[in-house]
């Protein structure tokens, strides 16, 4: 029967198409030409159509991230102030002992920083690599105006530090705009005077833990979400359609409330002097001293995220079961499956682009969520996009910044890259 | 279309020409922010018609160097701590503040001389001296209550939990006071890596019992929901949760921190005229006594200590609860604006990592 | 089974497979009652409307699910796959996956898998409703001729008759959830039981009256329009009690004859269809009366408005029950 059908298109295929035999248009363009034009036509209106988010999407979207990987290897809050010292450390070699050529340069590029105010800018590249140099150029440069020649000794007087040679080293390294050490800083990782790639004191040792940690945290949420969600989803999309809307409307209420409200109701509910510590303390399971600690910590963020992320599990879990027929179930039964067997080989199969896109989803959101492990997730709660947070906001390191959400970003598309191996990406159903 | 365009957006233009002088400032919320508007914001509308825009944000120097470096700045005026406004200052982001347009003193003496030393910079004007306090709770302790700094960092003597702000400034400094350094060493001692070592291992000892607040609303709310059973705050938080709301706190006035807070104009504001003149307005006499009477916070101008009277309500003088009061400076150290415009970044690292290890 | 849509066949058909409880009542397989046991234990093969393969699974591995879940030897497994393959001549096809099958080769491929575990009752719900008509009658013809080479019981369920009647030994008509008449095919048709099995199964003409006479499987009927007829007595009640009367289009003769029934009809319209002409015509106050006239040699040609006598016998005008 098949056969017969591929045959038939065959023989439709080896047909001449009507623009290879000559045909023209009333006016004599030729067809094939015509129907091109027609097209390119259409197209350009298409892509008139979508020009709007095209640019909506490259304005408010590419164009950040684009900025944003550039800033977590361009820093030239440095390099831009000092004209004189980048010329010194062109001419001299890594390794050479700066002299007075270099000490004047350094007065030089002081002065001007003086004048423009910017000290503070190039004396916090400078602390990122140096901790305590950021008053090293602030103070110096105030002073700079006064110094006279030979600089290298004046220059040492106000301050032995800079005598210091991985300060040098520092200099010459931030000296370039461009530069990797944001990257090695986002893995825990630092030069030491030589140059060279070390790993930072294990009391300074956060990021990479952290990146662990973030990882294992959505995988176990992604996980709890999913364990959550199937029953339900099933439920849902089993039900009769109008118990199964109201359920729905359950599951979609979260949407429609605030991501603060949600979070906050959770921080009420599982506080020590919250609802379910009460409850537990009224019914005596718990002494009213030893209450659980249930927010403010770890456990506070996975309760709240998966709560939060819950609904991206179901839906298309649901959009996923919704179309499976029962008849595949009542198939294997009448085959000979028991009900485990047929829901484990028949129903559970068909289910996994649902579960692959209820987890790419709820992992992905939950590799990158701010909001709730900030506000309940106290200090041992906090994911890496906490720590990029603070470095936007509050140390105002954004290299940094850009550098630890680069690798974030890197790690989700990995992952994505992985799942498309394992999984396939067309196998996704979003809903 | 782009005619339209270019029309609609010079019509918006004349609009907010148009539009009466307005000034934004950016404060730090609650009571502090309602002092402001009290003292400063209402009185100045009053008297130069200009409208007050007031925001807020967990801590206003935050947001100025992303407005400043995206070029797209809204605030006009920010309320900030010294140290952060001298290291905006020296990043440039903030605009020079001549300090000849400030008001001087009733009796003549120029601003300059009737500031307090320290309380004027090139950027900042000093607005209030506040202080960083540990509070209690006290329906949660019958008789033996914490009296001292050292009490609070007691895991043995005080069991229950206790607040503290999420960073590392002011908490190491009182971490060092309670393992019984004098005031004085403390910056010296926290310059050395044994220093920082030091104050980390005190933290550790009560590191499972603290709850990390971030605004400084948050410790009042704490303690009255019971969360804690003391925390470190702004004193004038507390102040006005025990005066206004009743609420059961006392302040311990012992190895405090206190440090001065003060207005800055950030690199492009708006509305820079209106900005300076509102600044000039804040740093009068009268309008810094005047925001000691809705919280507790000192005035940084001699010539306004003897102006402030009762907290607004009459209920209670403000002189005693105020941190530059002689009696609460017995242990009191003041922060150290060039030490953390120096060591924040690296002490911050630290702290983080301590916390998520 | 057959019956209009909602006659609960398919519901009935639910209870053999074992997936709808009977609430009372016993359903026996080979004698024994089934009515506890699990449908995986019943051992009925079973295949579905939208043929319910498995889609994540390849046509082999359809096959082999129901020999793996009983625990065969993967040897014997693929042996029996490949057998049941071509005895559905889709040999070729293991390894490829459903949905790069046509909807024929579909529903081959479910019916292998409803027969490869040698069941003891196969029930098939619908199987060729999704087909089109040219593929349909191909398959009603393979299955029936599968079905007799194997000699194993099918229960099949349509609510097309023409199916039924080709593919079944005995159909059972379905209307409100109830039996109406369980009987071979041409019993079905030319003896309903009931006016519901005669409107049902083929084409019928109907004349309604009242019982005026009967004797012994002979009654006479008193037509609405005042018209008389008689008719065999199969469900019908007494004198007096109304009935419906079923007389087939093919029966009806015209012309004057002897028969039992002779009247006057008016030739309301006429279809040419080769073999035969229907004839549309106003009967006793019926105007939707078929008869079939065959295109024999010498037959009457009638014209629309004409009047003309018909007549059938006794015999085949059947008094049912009124609807």
């Amino acid at each position: 029967m098949g056969k017969q059908m591929t045959d038939t298109a065959n023989s439709l295929d080896n047909r001449p198409t009507q623009a290879e035999i000559d045909l023209t248009t009333v006016d004599g363009t030729p067809l094939k030409a015509a129907l091109a034009n027609a097209q390119k036509r259409a197209r350009r209106r298409a892509l008139f159509l979508v020009l709007p988010l095209l640019l909506f999407v490259l304005i408010t979207f590419l164009a950040p991230i684009g900025q944003m990987l550039l800033r977590s290897v361009h820093n030239p809050s440095f390099s831009d102030h000092i004209p004189n010292l980048s010329v010194w450390f062109d001419e001299n070699p890594a390794g050479t002992e700066p002299g007075e050529a270099a000490y004047e340069a350094l007065v030089l590029d002081l002065r001007s920083m003086r004048a423009d105010k910017t000290m503070g800018i190039a004396g916090t590249r400078i602390n990122y690599d140096l901790p305590g140099s950021r008053s090293l150029f602030t103070s110096t440069a105030r002073k700079a105006g006064a110094l006279e020649p030979p600089f290298q000794e004046a220059v040492i007087a106000t301050n032995e530090k800079w005598a210091n040679p991985k300060l040098w080293q520092v200099m010459r390294g931030a000296s370039s705009a461009y530069t990797v050490d944001f990257y090695l800083a986002a893995l825990d990782r630092t030069r030491d005077v030589n140059g060279d790639i070390v790993a930072v004191d294990d009391d300074r040792k956060i990021y990479a833990a952290n990146f662990l940690k973030t990882l294992f945290l959505a995988g176990l949420i992604t996980f709890c979400c999913l364990i959550l969600a199937f029953p339900v989803a099933h439920l849902l999309a089993t039900l009769p359609l109008r118990q199964s809307n109201l359920l729905m409307i359950f599951v979609l209420l979260p949407f429609w409330t605030s991501l603060l409200v949600r979070t906050t109701s959770w921080i009420v509910l599982l506080q020590s002097q919250g609802v379910v510590n009460d409850t537990l303390v009224a019914t005596g399971i718990v002494a009213d001293e030893s209450r659980i600690q249930m927010i403010y910590n770890q456990t506070g963020t996975i309760v709240a995220m998966i709560h939060i992320l819950l609904p991206f599990m179901i839906l298309p879990l649901y959009s996923v079961m919704r179309p499976i027929n029962p008849s595949y179930v009542r198939a294997a039964r009448s085959l000979g499956a028991t009900s485990w067997t047929a829901f484990r080989r028949i129903y559970l199969p068909q289910t996994i682009p649902g579960m692959g896109a209820g987890g790419l989803l709820v992992f992905i959101l939950g590799v990158g969520y701010y909001i709730t492990p900030a506000l309940v997730g106290g200090a041992s709660g906090q994911l890496i996009s906490n720590f990029i947070a603070f470095h936007m906001q509050k140390s105002l390191n954004w290299s940094l910044a850009a550098a630890l959400a680069t690798l974030l970003l890197l790690m989700v598309l990995l992952l994505y890259w992985l799942y498309d191996r394992l999984v396939g990406i067309d196998n996704l159903k979003l809903g | 279309m782009k005619r339209t365009l270019l029309i609609a957006t010079a019509m918006t233009g004349f609009a907010f020409a148009a539009q009466a002088a307005e000034v934004t400032v950016l404060g730090w919320g609650g009571a502090y922010t309602k002092s402001q508007s009290e003292a400063y914001h209402k009185p100045f509308t009053a008297e130069t018609g200009i409208t007050v825009n007031s925001v807020d944000a967990d801590n206003p120097a935050t947001p100025i160097k992303a407005q400043v470096e995206a070029g797209n700045v809204t605030i006009d005026v920010a309320s900030v701590e010294f140290a952060d406004g001298i290291r905006l200052c020296d990043e440039g982001l903030l605009e020079e503040i001549d300090h000849s347009i400030l008001p001087a003193a009733p009796d003549g003496t120029p601003a300059t001389d009737d500031f307090l030393p320290g309380s004027l910079t090139e950027c900042i004007i000093g607005t209030d001296v506040y202080a960083t306090v540990f509070a209690f709770n006290a329906s949660k302790f019958d008789g033996n209550a914490p009296t001292s700094i050292a009490d609070f960092f007691d895991p043995a003597a005080f069991p229950g939990k206790r607040g503290m702000r999420k960073t590392a400034k002011a908490n190491l400094e009182m971490a060092l006071m309670a393992d019984g350094v004098p005031a004085a060493e403390v910056y010296d001692l926290l310059g050395t890596d044994e220093g920082v070592d030091r104050a980390f291992a005190k933290l550790d000892e009560i590191k499972d019992m603290i709850v990390w607040w971030e605004a400084g609303a948050q410790p009042p709310q704490l303690l009255a929901d019971g969360e804690v059973d003391m925390s470190t705050a702004y004193n004038g938080r507390i102040f006005n949760a025990v005066v206004g709301e009743q609420q059961p706190f006392e302040i311990i006035w012992d190895g405090q921190v206190y440090e001065f807070e003060g207005y800055v104009i950030p690199k492009g504001a708006p509305n820079m005229e209106e900005a300076k003149a509102f600044v000039a307005f804040a740093a009068g006499t009268e309008a810094l006594a005047k925001a000691a009477e809705w919280i507790s916070y000192g005035p940084p101008r001699v010539s306004s200590g003897p102006l402030v009277g009762k907290y607004f309500d009459g209920s209670i003088e403000m002189g005693p609860n105020l941190p530059t009061t002689a009696a609460n400076l017995t242990n009191a150290l003041a922060s150290s604006n060039d030490f953390w415009a120096d060591k924040d970044t690296e002490l911050n690292e630290r702290f983080n990592a301590w916390l998520a290890n | 089974m057959l019956g209009p849509s909602g006659s609960g066949k398919t519901t009935c058909l639910m209870m053999l497979a074992g997936f709808e409880t009977a609430t009372r009542g016993e359903i026996r397989l080979d004698g024994a009652e089934i009515n506890n046991i699990p449908p995986h234990k019943r051992g009925i093969g079973m295949v579905f409307q939208n043929y319910a393969l498995f889609p994540h699974m390849t046509v082999g591995e359809n096959l082999a699910f129901p020999l793996e879940v009983r625990g065969m030897g993967k040897a014997e497994r693929d042996a029996k796959v490949i057998r049941a393959l071509d005895m559905v001549q889709m040999g070729e096809f293991g390894s490829r996956r459903p949905a790069q099958l046509s909807g024929g080769q579909q529903q081959r491929v479910a019916l292998a898998r409803a027969l490869v575990f040698d069941p003891s009752l196969v029930l098939m719900d619908e199987p060729l409703g999704a087909l089109d008509k040219q593929l349909r009658e191909h398959m009603q013809y393979e299955i029936k001729h599968l079905h007799e080479s194997l000699g194993i019981t099918v229960v099949y369920v349509t609510h097309d008759q023409s199916e039924a009647l080709t593919m079944s030994d005995r159909v059972a008509v379905f209307n409100d959830g109830e039996i109406q008449q369980l009987a071979p095919p041409a019993e079905l048709y030319e003896c309903p039981d009931n006016s519901f099995v005669a409107q049902f199964i083929g084409e019928n003409n109907k004349l309604s009256g009242t019982v005026s006479e009967r004797s012994g499987d002979e009654v006479s009927v008193k037509l609405e329009n005042g018209g008389q007829c008689k008719a065999l007595a199969v469900n019908c009640g007494g004198v007096g009690d109304e009935t419906l009367i079923s007389i087939r289009p093919e029966r009806v003769a015209i012309g004057e004859s002897v028969s039992d029934n002779s009247t006057e009809a008016l030739v309301k319209e006429l279809i040419y269809l080769g073999d035969h002409i229907r004839c549309r015509l106003d009967v006793h106050g019926n105007d939707q009366f078929i008869v079939k006239v065959s295109n024999s040699a010498g037959h009457k040609h009638l014209v629309v408005g004409e009047k003309t006598q018909i007549n059938w016998a006794a015999q085949d005008a059947r008094a049912l029950n009124p609807l």
